[in-house]
């Protein structure tokens, strides 16, 4: 096994470039997914079940189906029906998409874990529905699900590489391009893959130090 | 679609089917020997094990795939027929995440349980055969079934390496007939059919093996009514670390 110092030092511009693109994905993938999550959360409490029912199945369906086969999708079949995005702003949409149907569940379990007496005392006070969720349950269930929703970003990190498949040049995307032009597996794979364990790892240290003050 | 086309979805649905099959039993193999390491009383067991899964869970499944295409061949010599590359790949990675649940799971166990093994001389290996794993695996397959379903998506991966499972049939057929969104439905619909028979089988077992434990719903509700109060309390209070903690959240 030879190592080549000299391609590592080469590669390391497009590392920089595939990793900007990398975290643009991934923030703006959370923001989707936390925000469409919270909304599918807040459907499924609705009382009719003609809203919860076709929810409930959607998500259901989306969450049990690959990631990559969503993207394909999105990315082949919106512009059949003449709507045109970039694949990058596809591949943000996507992965929102797909991951809100976990940030759902995780803000369900929040929601049911307020206490029932903050309901009863929003109901004693008078307060409008809306306030009852603005300013009691939404505060509290969210301060909660935080350190969750942040391993989604974490799992969310570790799928924005399949952005590559349609032609996103993030991190895996530079890399493989780079290695086709050089003829240099090693040293790319190997450089991304240790950048990924430098990103994830931390972070998922720093959640758990976050997870151990929120959640009491 | 003619069927000349189904029949290469087919093709694609019992590539997928294999990769599944093989990756998932590495991975159990893989969660439950590292998985029972991190238990292990020398410290050293226990580093390299939670080095191994921190690596693992770190990286991306996809990127692993890659490294197993493209890094192993020249670096070690020998070159991995497609299916069993990717049943590494996959098996590997799923299996990090699989030895938090099974290292969870022990954890889970009362101390006492363990305690009194020791105090009737079991060995070890004994305690964890006899006492430890009984207990503790039937805890493992709810998060384990969300795990497999985990690995289903996975195996999606390998169609980028040109690999002829179900995704990469879809982008044939996709080819073929110039037209995408007819196909791209058929496929979702299948991983969603095996998603949902995975599921279902899940469920039964650990139903099964919990019924093997006297646990389960076939133990009359008397006895179990002090141990039911006991688990709502402790589910509300770990809800919403419960849920990160399951399959993709974690890290």
């Amino acid at each position: 096994m030879k190592w080549d110092w000299g391609a590592v030092a080469d590669f390391m511009p497009h590392f920089w470039d595939g990793l900007l693109v990398t975290l643009q994905a991934l923030a703006l993938g959370s923001l989707i997914s936390f925000a469409l999550g919270l909304v599918w959360a807040l459907l499924m409490r609705t009382p009719t079940r003609w809203v919860r029912w076709p929810v409930g199945v959607v998500t259901e369906f989306i969450r049990n189906t690959p990631l990559l086969v969503q993207l394909f999708f999105l990315f082949y079949v919106l512009p059949e029906w003449n709507i045109t995005f970039s694949a990058l702003t596809t591949g943000v949409f996507a992965i929102g998409l797909h991951y809100s149907t976990y940030t759902m569940q995780v803000y369900r379990a929040g929601i049911e874990a307020v206490p029932v007496g903050q309901w009863e005392a929003a109901t004693a006070l008078n307060l409008p529905l809306r306030r009852t969720w603005t300013a009691v349950i939404l505060p509290q269930a969210i301060r909660r699900v935080v350190p969750a929703l942040g391993n989604y970003v974490i799992s969310m990190l570790k799928d924005t590489p399949l952005l590559m498949a349609i032609t996103v040049l993030e991190m895996l995307g530079q890399a493989r391009l780079f290695s086709q032009e050089h003829f240099q597996f090693t040293e790319p794979l190997t450089v991304i893959g240790v950048a990924f364990i430098l990103i994830s790892y931390p972070a998922s240290l720093l959640l758990r130090a976050l997870e151990r003050r929120l959640v009491r | 679609m003619t069927s000349g086309l189904w029949e290469l979805v087919l093709k694609g649905v019992w590539v997928t089917v294999q990769l599944l099959f093989l990756s998932a039993l590495l991975a159990t193999g893989v969660s439950f020997v590292v998985g029972i390491a991190r238990t292990h009383r020398l410290w050293i067991v226990r580093f390299l094990a939670g080095f191994y899964t921190e690596v693992f869970r770190g990286t991306s499944a996809l990127i692993m795939i890659f490294w197993v295409f493209f890094v192993l061949p020249p670096a070690f010599g020998w070159q991995l027929v497609p299916l069993w590359a990717g049943t590494l790949a996959l098996g590997l990675t799923y299996g990090a995440y699989g030895a938090e649940i099974v290292r969870g799971a022990l954890g889970a166990v009362d101390p006492a349980q363990r305690e009194g093994g020791v105090a009737l001389n079991f060995t070890p290996w004994q305690r964890m055969r006899k006492i430890l794993l009984p207990q503790a695996v039937p805890e493992m397959i709810p998060p384990f079934s969300n795990l497999l379903i985990e690995l289903l998506k996975g195996t999606a991966l390998v169609s980028v390496m040109g690999m002829g499972d179900l995704t990469f049939s879809a982008s044939l057929v996709r080819l073929a007939l110039q037209e995408s969104a007819e196909i791209f439905t058929y496929v979702l619909l299948i991983y969603f059919v095996i998603a949902f028979l995975l599921t279902r089988g899940m469920r039964r077992l650990e139903r099964d093996l919990k019924a093997g434990l006297g646990q389960g719903p076939t133990r009359p509700s008397r006895f179990s009514l002090k141990r039911d109060t006991a688990g709502l309390s402790a589910s509300t209070t770990t809800g919403t670390a419960g849920v990160g903690a399951g399959v993709g959240g974690d890290s």
